[in-house]
């Protein structure tokens, strides 16, 4: 089933959670809407599901409108972020509970419900009740729930982001392996660009309640749109440039081309990310190594430039030997285009004050992209 | 319920519960006492079986439970769909809600009863040329007051809502409204399928704590001038001391039976609900008299 969303536009009060958003969630895919806290990704799951209206906009399910279908006949499974599980029923009748509701007969239901337990990977525990099992054990009952009726798209509003990081790591591989072979359109809400990364088919990076970018995880990553894309997803190092009139930008003492071509001229940003930037011990180098990071098979070396900026550099850990706090050094880019951010008016501060918050939430995450 | 693991000692629970065990039983064991031995004869059960034959015992029983069934039916069926649109879809009047179900506790149930009588006597003046007038005779039937019912419910407002309230808050009403939506289940399928089973024990005691304030009101039905089990208990009182008082022991070990069958009742439906296991508060001791 294909899920269209056209210019969405929702405003609580002074609020305005959906600002315009546009996007298409092809048949089969699993669709991640990633973005901070409150740009609006829940309110665009519900408004699917149908427990919000749009103030304008539409919503196209294989190309029809389906403003007029109440909730309970949208054929929409979800999951919600907090334990939605009906206490007083057991495991097994929580996931019969929409059969019941379709009149489908008793013995059918209890066939169908042990069914999706073992395939969550729960088929002992059909006899527990909710406050019997543990918040993962509850998340996985919720989605034998929302998949027992064979809904044509399944929704997922941030699942796993009560749950500790150990379940939330195998807790979302096993939604990715289900969502494969049931090959169920599926839109996944996070706000953790790890987790979208990993699980989705694509990603539609939200912002201010209007989609900023929607690609394949590895595209996201390497050629991000706009500067926002570029820093909520994975770790990203502002460099100070300059663009010259010949749309070059003159950055760390390099010559590079500009990504996308260069829209002004003067004092910028230069982004680039830990593992872009080339770092070398050299004892007449004018930066130096504050700080090693090790993760394993990378260092995180971070290196204070002559005017005081600092840049994460990821090197393999191997040759990271040189590279200790205080050592000298000399630090690089590759000769390939990057990409910018103008510096001056209200729009290059913004970002640059959100850069700030982000790059410390991106920080594992560069090691995974 | 959470558990204070204090290293104070153990023995202060336990003073504690003695103290408060005392407060309440030793009134409750000198009343047996009283009503049991009969001076010159020693011990006797003529008072207990004085009351199966006194007049108008059942009779004032009977109508303090009919009347008790009825006020929790309206109550509940007043509030219960107040808290629910409450919780669900009009947040904001929240205040309003809980401001207008706290009146009755700062009107005293005199003043309200005078305003109940004197609406009562103009009433039929007024409107003794419309059909208005047959309902005011037929709500102050004496065989089934309804006006007391209204009364009642009035009451009983503050203590219900509370009870509500409280069971609300343990549940997410909402999410578990959506969940039931999102399976397929229309707006009422889900009120009454998935949202009013998590409810039990709170309905449940809020049915409790109405019927013990209609065993125990006294000042309504006196005044507007009916026989409720109250007031029989303390028009039989001002005869014979003894059987008053018997009649009283008597009436709370009723109340403590209904409340435990109701408990039952509500436990045997329910398997599940232990964790909002129904608490019956000491506030349940009926009232005896004015
Ligand atoms: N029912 C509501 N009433 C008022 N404001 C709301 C409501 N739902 C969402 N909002 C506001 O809309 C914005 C987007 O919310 P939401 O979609 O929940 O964001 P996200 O899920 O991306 O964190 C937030 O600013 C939030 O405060
Ligand atoms: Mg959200």
């Amino acid at each position: 089933m294909t899920v269209e969303f056209r210019s969405l536009h929702k405003a609580f009060g002074a609020t305005k959670a959906l600002d315009g958003l546009d996007l298409t969630a092809h048949q089969g895919e699993l669709l991640a809407l990633l973005g901070p806290s409150g740009c609006g990704k829940t309110t665009a799951l519900r408004m699917l599901a149908g427990f919000e209206h749009p103030d304008s906009g539409q919503i196209l399910v294989d190309g029809e409108d389906i403003s007029g279908i109440p909730a309970h006949r949208r054929d929409a499974g979800m999951v919600f972020q907090s334990y939605s599980l009906f206490p007083h029923l057991s495991a097994a009748e929580n996931v019969a509970f929409g059969l019941r509701m379709r009149k489908v007969g008793a013995a059918e239901r209890r066939k169908r419900a042990a069914e999706l337990l073992s395939l969550v990977g729960l088929p002992q525990h059909a006899d527990r009740y909710p406050h019997q099992m543990s918040g993962g054990q509850q998340q996985r009952v919720a989605l034998a729930r929302a998949l027992a009726m064979r809904p044509k798209v399944l929704l997922l509003d941030e699942p796993l982001s009560a749950l500790d990081a150990k379940v939330r790591v195998t807790l979302r591989e096993e939604i990715r392996r289900l969502q494969q072979e049931l090959r169920i359109t599926t839109v996944f809400v996070t706000h953790d660009q790890e987790e979208a990364l990993s699980t989705a088919d694509r990603v539609a990076v939200m912002r201010d309640g209007r989609l900023e970018q929607c690609a394949s995880p590895a595209e996201l990553y390497d050629s991000p749109a706009t500067a926002f894309v570029a820093e909520f997803v994975g770790t990203m190092n502002r460099l100070p440039g300059r663009v010259a009139a010949d749309g070059t930008v003159q950055v760390l003492g390099q010559r590079l081309p500009v990504r996308g071509g260069a829209h002004a001229t003067g004092t910028v940003d230069v982004l680039v990310r830990p593992e872009a930037v080339e770092v070398h011990a050299d004892e007449h180098g004018a930066a130096r190594i504050m700080a090693a990071a090790f993760h394993g098979a990378v260092t995180r070396v971070t290196v204070a430039l002559p005017d005081g900026t600092s840049v994460k550099v990821d090197v393999s850990s191997h040759r990271a030997g040189g590279l200790a706090a205080g050592a000298a050094a000399t630090v690089r880019l590759p000769e390939r285009p990057v990409l910018v951010d103008p510096v001056a008016g209200g729009a290059g501060s913004a970002s640059a004050a959100l850069a700030g918050s982000v790059s410390g939430q991106g920080a594992e995450g560069g090691l995974a992209g | 319920m959470a558990r204070l693991t204090s290293r104070s000692p153990r023995w202060w629970r336990g003073v504690v519960g003695v103290l408060a065990g005392l407060y309440f039983l030793v009134p409750m064991a000198a009343s047996i006492l009283f009503t049991v031995n009969v001076p010159g004869q020693g011990f006797s059960l003529s008072a207990y079986t004085g009351i199966l034959s006194a007049s108008g015992f059942g009779q004032s029983l009977l109508l303090s439970l009919e009347l008790a069934a009825a006020t929790i039916v309206v109550v509940l069926g007043l509030l219960v769909p107040a808290v629910l649109a409450v919780r669900l879809s009009a947040p904001k009047l929240r205040p309003v809600l809980e401001i207008v179900c706290s009146l009755p506790l700062v009107i005293p149930s005199v003043a309200l009863v005078a305003g109940y009588s004197d609406v009562l006597q103009w009433g039929p003046q007024y409107l003794s040329r419309t059909p208005l007038f047959e309902t005011f005779v037929a709500v102050q039937n004496p065989g089934f007051p309804v006006v007391l019912v209204l009364g009642y419910s009035v009451m009983a407002l503050p203590l219900a809502y509370r009870a509500l309230d409280a069971g609300m808050r343990a549940v997410n009403v909402r999410t578990l409204m959506e969940a039931a939506r999102s399976c397929g289940a229309s707006r009422w399928r889900a009120v009454f399928q998935a949202v009013l089973p998590n409810l039990r024990g709170a309905l449940l005691n809020a049915a409790f704590l109405t019927l013990a304030l209609v065993l125990g009101e006294y000042t309504m039905g006196n005044l507007l001038g009916f026989r409720t089990f109250a007031v029989w208990i303390v028009a039989i009182g001002g005869e014979q001391a003894q059987l008053s008082v018997a009649v009283s022991v008597l009436s709370l070990l009723i109340t403590w039976a209904l409340l435990l069958v109701l408990a039952f009742a509500g436990r045997a439906r329910s398997r599940t609900s232990r964790r909002s296991a129904v608490s019956v508060a000491p506030a349940l001791i009926p009232q005896e008299s004015a």
